[in-house]
């Protein structure tokens, strides 16, 4: 999450202190303790009870598993799924890389140029969280349709290296772009609300040109936007199925495909759980260093 | 020239509006067709059948009904949790603050597919039957984060004049609550139900892994995509979309309005 306020200093800080002051903290800990209790049973023991299916061996039976250390399932699931999880991150990060270049735009709008808008267009932002995500995905069949408008005019053109769009993962990314956009666009707009108009001004007044006062001045600002925006729009696509399922080929499936269906249909809990973790493991380690780099300490 | 380039994000702007629209825009004109084969994809003839008729394909409307139970009953229970946690953190001091903001944080930076698989593994392994119960917890469990990080911003984001000048004016702290604090963040914590309301109602990842036989909205229409998706599925959308922006701006206008008066009359 952005910093979305701070916790310590600031008017507002003050008088929490002042009210908490009075209180027993005895009252925040009855206040904590059904929702975290939900988060640690339903969240925290899954993850735990995912670890160890993920060291299962089989008892011969299909579907049915014993308690072991079987490290080994980690390894087949490497061996065997690495291409998908390549792939997968192409997407994802291609997808991320789109959204932040299209977001960015609305975002600026919405903060410095939309007055009295603002709030609708917010509104308008989230909007599409209402329409059903299964539904406006396989819209992008209608809008990518073979004969339509769109792919006629880019294959006039001789841009598609395939002759489509749809089934190709050209798809695969628009989608992932497209459903995980207001997720790149809210942050965005949460940290360049905050900048003060004033100091754009003063880097006119200093005669930095328009580009230069961007890139010196409200790009920076940004950041903490930026870093929030990109996490939460490769997270989910990283993991995501349903638009590979239904915009690309069979050869373009992800990570979420493969864990879904070794899950569900194959019933190979081991191989799906250790294919889970190493996905949570990788996305893990890219935060870690992806915050890192950004110097953001202050995300979460 | 020089009007595009002044105005050139404005229009970039607008045209990234109209992209996350273009879906929602095709999804319900197509609810207004026709088709000619099974596949509800291209624009074949005008029809209010599907309108008409919206339950006429069998377990479209039993699978919407199914998705309401679900999504109002974790909504309920997921809003209440998640607001006494925005309360505890915003307004108390406590120890393992740092540890409560990690467990509210973490189930929003994990993928779906492995929110759902843990579930399930647990879910397996406790010999749990699978169906009704065990999707409304899942989803309880991440509409809890949801509404915590957005009811925290509006506690932290409220004027603290406000219930200054309540305490100025002799209210007690319970009175002070009761008509200034929660008024006020009434429509912080109406606008995370929503939220996680149309987050419940919408998810197909998580409710697939942990459903069994039990056929949610998003679960029928995930089958229906193979054999080609029924018009009437297009219209229930369209008239959820239609029902819930409605919502979301009315309740945005009263809470504006709510939150002028109230600082109206306290710098007046």
């Amino acid at each position: 999450m952005p910093a979305l306020a701070p916790t310590s200093g600031g008017s507002s800080g003050v008088v929490i202190s002042g009210a908490a002051a009075q209180r027993r903290p005895r009252t925040a800990y009855l206040l904590l303790i059904p929702g975290l209790a939900w988060l640690a049973i339903f969240f925290v023991v899954p993850l735990i009870s995912l670890f160890f299916t993920s060291l299962q061996a089989p008892t011969g039976k299909s579907g049915v598993y014993q308690p072991a250390f079987e490290v080994s399932n980690y390894l087949v699931a490497i061996q065997e799924y690495w291409p998908t999880f390549v792939k997968s991150f192409i997407y994802s990060g291609t997808a991320t890389v789109l959204a932040l270049i299209i977001a960015y735009p609305l975002a600026y709008f919405i903060a410095f140029r939309a007055g009295k808008w603002r709030a609708l267009l917010l509104v308008l932002v989230v909007a599409p969280f209402f329409a059903s995500f299964l539904l406006r995905t396989y819209a992008w069949r209608t809008i990518l349709a073979d004969e339509g408008f769109i792919t006629s005019f880019l294959n006039a053109l001789h841009l598609l290296p395939q002759g489509r769009i749809l089934n190709t993962p050209i798809a695969v990314v628009l989608g992932l772009t497209y459903n995980f956009l207001p997720f790149m666009i809210l942050p965005l707009y949460a940290a360049l609300e905050r900048i003060d108009p004033r100091l754009v001004e003063a880097a006119g007044d200093l005669y930095a040109s328009p580009f230069t006062g961007f890139r010196k001045v409200i790009w920076p600002l940004s950041l903490p936007g930026v870093v929030a925006g990109t996490l939460l729009t490769f997270i989910p696509a990283s993991g995501d199925y349903i638009n590979a399922t239904l915009l690309g080929a069979p050869s373009d499936r992800m990570v979420g495909n493969a864990i879904q269906t070794n899950f569900l249909q194959f019933r190979d809990y081991p191989i799906a759980s250790a294919l889970s973790f190493i996905l949570m493991a990788i996305i893990l380690a890219v935060v870690f260093v992806y915050i890192r780099r950004a110097g953001t300490e202050d995300l979460v | 020239m020089r009007w595009l380039r002044k105005n050139l994000i404005p229009i970039i702007g607008i045209l990234v509006l109209i992209y996350l629209f273009v879906p929602i825009a095709v999804v319900a004109i197509l609810s207004f067709n026709k088709p000619e084969g099974k596949f509800n994809v291209a624009w074949n003839q005008f029809s209010l059948e599907a309108w008409q008729n919206i339950c006429g394909v069998p377990g479209v409307c039993g699978s919407f009904v199914t998705s309401m139970q679900i999504g109002l009953i974790a909504t309920l229970v997921g809003t209440i949790f998640g607001t006494m946690i925005a309360f505890a953190l915003v307004r108390y001091r406590f120890r393992g603050r740092s540890t409560t903001n990690l467990l509210i944080f973490l189930p929003m930076a994990t993928p779906e597919v492995v929110l759902g698989s843990s579930l399930l593994a647990l879910f397996l392994n406790l010999a749990f039957p699978l169906g009704f119960w065990t999707v409304t917890i899942a989803h309880i469990m991440f509409i809890i984060s949801f509404v915590v990080v957005t009811v925290k911003a509006r506690l932290q984001g409220m004027d603290p004049r406000l219930e200054e000048a309540a305490r100025d004016l002799y209210a007690g702290p319970r009175a002070t609550f009761r008509y200034v604090t929660f008024p006020l963040v009434l429509p912080g914590i109406l606008g995370a139900a929503l939220l996680g309301f149309a987050l419940s109602f919408d998810d197909y990842i998580i409710s697939a892994f942990n459903a069994g036989t039990l056929v949610t909205f998003p679960i029928y229409i995930w089958g229906a995509a193979q054999r080609g998706i029924p018009v009437q599925v297009n219209a229930l959308a369209t008239l959820v979309f239609v029902i819930a922006l409605i919502t979301v701006v009315s309740v945005q206008v009263v809470g504006s309005r709510r939150r002028r008066k109230l600082e109206s009359t306290v710098s007046s």
